[in-house]
């Protein structure tokens, strides 16, 4: 087996807000393995967000150890976390993110930009990625010609673009309607299969059955952590 | 990211917001136009002023007495043709040696009449100075020495007293004392806001009579070289001096002249373009507020940027670009503006422009320069944005 993919161990996220300190996360530890497929479920403010973005290196902990593809985050600075989020990660946003005025397949290339890859490559990549989402004939679209489930779809090929180990979705099905939702779940699973590890923050019971294992949150505290569904 | 790219991005903000771009770049437009105009009017006119200085003659030595610093009152001359034999004895050659007494006087021919500035001077004055004959002869030694009243007239003067007549030989009246026209200059123009076509040159003796004094003006000399032209200077002085030990003798080569009023230009000039400088500032706050509003408005996408591996630098990078990219524009779009103002101001009016490459150098270096300053801030703003934040702000 290869290494995890994140490792997290008893994570704390505090918020100072006016002098107040606010715990978001009181002690979490997770591993989120080479090719897993976890739901990460919870009510709003029951810290499933704040646990995403520290598992996507967006933030850092206040307190424990956090793992990602073997860099303890807390030794990087804000440029080396950039470059982290950039090789290991992808991320998929419940309200896409895409950049208004650019195409699809220059939003794909986008995270190429900052890795120094020549144009030229970035725009087959790009198109091979979207090819591979289904949506080869949509490559000079803007966002606002395109549907919700392909808008979605072009973040998802943006989030895989780098290659990385691990796909963060932050409610990717939030936006849209349940066939749509299906469709993408159903790209999810797929790309699980072919390896990548996939991590799906949601508070829809449904779409985290679909994942192999779920952990269920409230008050920044995992409540519970049931292998659920079948071991890949 | 290649600096390419981040430009690309940039220009694509820029586009995205054609019509505040437009109204941001207007202050620094109208602050480098200015400038380059300023500039050019400035330029042009010293270069005229030099013109004029060395279209006098070459190597010209004035000696006068007095101070002559700005601002000092005239002295009455205790200078008279007595002193010249001593003069003629440091300088070693005659015909380098002119003087002067001038006078304004009303002219008159037949029923016309004007104002001339009479001139007694020696026969050596287009020797020493650059003047050139339109017709006629210039005055002779012995014009001067038999105080013969002979006169050359500048050509505002023959136009005025003789309009396309020949003047030559004719009488005129100068303060009521008859003179024959012997030549006519050819036309000079304007030097240092002097009409030199409204010249009378007569014999200094005649002018002398005339006026009813022995004094001479001034004494000009033509130096042989300009390497030895402040020594010169310095021994005419002292040999006055001697005559005269009551008053002070000046020296003024061209070199001070120019030095004198380039000084004062320059002075103008830079109090001017300061002002204009302060446009380019207002201009500049005016770029730093819309960076401010630009990087709000796209909070969420420095969030996105971030999360897909824009580093801080890289962000702070593209904002700075925005307005680097903003206020050059700008100033390509005023240099434009201020060489076309410079131009119709030397086309249309009598002051003259001279566009100069470095001033347009640094007009650009400036706008670009204000792009800097005055995106930092925001820039770093943007970059230090926290990208969680940044992606809540959507």
């Amino acid at each position: 087996m290869t290494a995890p993919a994140i490792v997290a161990t008893e994570v704390r996220r505090t918020y100072d807000l006016g002098g107040v300190e606010v715990p978001a996360l009181r002690g979490v530890s997770l591993t989120v393995e080479a090719a897993d497929f976890l739901a990460i479920v919870g009510a709003s403010g029951s810290g499933k967000s704040t646990l995403m973005h520290l598992l996507g290196g967006l933030d850092r902990p206040t307190g424990g150890t956090l793992t990602i593809g073997g860099r303890d985050v807390s030794t990087l600075s804000p440029a080396e976390m950039a470059r982290l989020r950039n090789e290991t990660v992808g991320f998929v946003f419940q309200a896409f993110h895409l950049l208004p005025r650019t195409t699809a397949r220059d939003n794909v290339a986008l995270p190429l930009v900052y890795r120094g890859v020549r144009r030229r490559e970035r725009r087959e990549r790009a198109a091979a990625m979207l090819d591979r989402v289904g949506l080869a004939h949509r490559l000079d679209h803007r966002p606002n010609q395109l549907s919700g489930g392909e808008q979605q779809r072009v973040a998802i090929a943006r989030a895989l673009v780098t290659d990385p180990t691990v796909l963060l979705a932050d409610e990717p099905t939030g936006n849209l309607d349940t066939a749509t939702g299906r469709s993408v779940l159903a790209l999810l699973e797929s790309l699980n299969a072919e390896g990548v590890a996939v991590v799906l923050v949601t508070h829809d019971r449904d779409v985290a059955a679909r994942a192999h294992r779920q952990i269920v949150m409230r008050d920044g505290l995992i409540v519970s952590s049931p292998v659920s569904g079948a071991a890949p | 990211m290649r600096f390419a790219e981040a430009g690309r991005v940039a220009l694509d903000a820029l586009r995205a917001n054609r019509l505040r771009s437009v109204l941001t770049m207007v202050g620094v437009v109208v602050g480098v136009a200015a400038v380059v105009a300023l500039v050019a009017i400035g330029t042009g006119t010293k270069q005229l002023i030099e013109q004029q200085v060395e279209g006098l003659g070459s190597n010209l030595l004035i000696v006068v007495p007095g101070r002559v610093t700005p601002g000092s009152a005239p002295t009455l001359s205790p200078l008279s043709l007595a002193d010249l034999d001593e003069v003629y004895r440091v300088v070693g050659d005659r015909s380098r040696v002119a003087v002067t007494i001038a006078s304004g006087e009303t002219v008159r021919a037949g029923s016309r009449s004007g104002f001339a500035s009479m001139q007694g001077v020696l026969e050596t004055t287009p020797d020493v100075f650059v003047r050139h004959l339109d017709r006629g002869t210039y005055l002779t030694r012995t014009d001067v020495t038999t105080a013969r009243r002979v006169a050359v007239l500048g050509a505002g003067v023959a136009r005025q007293l003789f309009g396309d007549r020949d003047p030559i030989g004719r009488q005129i009246t100068i303060a009521g004392v008859r003179f024959r026209v012997i030549g006519t200059f050819e036309p000079l123009g304007q030097s240092l806001g002097v009409d030199r076509d409204g010249e009378i040159h007569v014999p200094v003796t005649a002018a002398q009579r005339l006026l009813g004094t022995q004094r001479i003006d001034g004494i000009a000399i033509r130096a042989p070289d300009r390497d030895t032209i402040d020594q010169l200077g310095a021994r005419v002085v002292a040999a006055l001096a001697k005559r005269h030990p009551d008053t002070d003798f000046s020296a003024v080569t061209q070199q001070q002249i120019l030095g004198v009023l380039g000084q004062i230009l320059g002075v103008l000039t830079g109090v001017l373009v300061a002002i204009a400088g302060i446009s380019l500032l207002v201009g500049g706050v005016g770029v730093s507020n819309i960076m401010l509003v630009s990087v709000r408005e796209r909070v969420g996408e420095i969030g996105l940027r971030k999360a897909v591996g824009a580093r801080p630098r890289d962000i702070g990078v593209q904002f700075l670009l925005e307005a680097v990219l903003l206020t050059s524009i700008g100033g390509i779009l005023g240099m434009a503006l201020g060489v076309t103002a410079a131009l119709i101001v030397d086309r249309l009016s009598p002051v003259p422009a001279a566009i100069t490459w470095w001033a347009l150098a640094l007009a650009f270096g400036v706008s670009a320069g204000v792009g800097i300053i005055f995106g930092v801030v925001p820039a770093q703003r943007a970059g230090r944005l926290d990208p969680v934040v940044a992606l809540r702000a959507e």
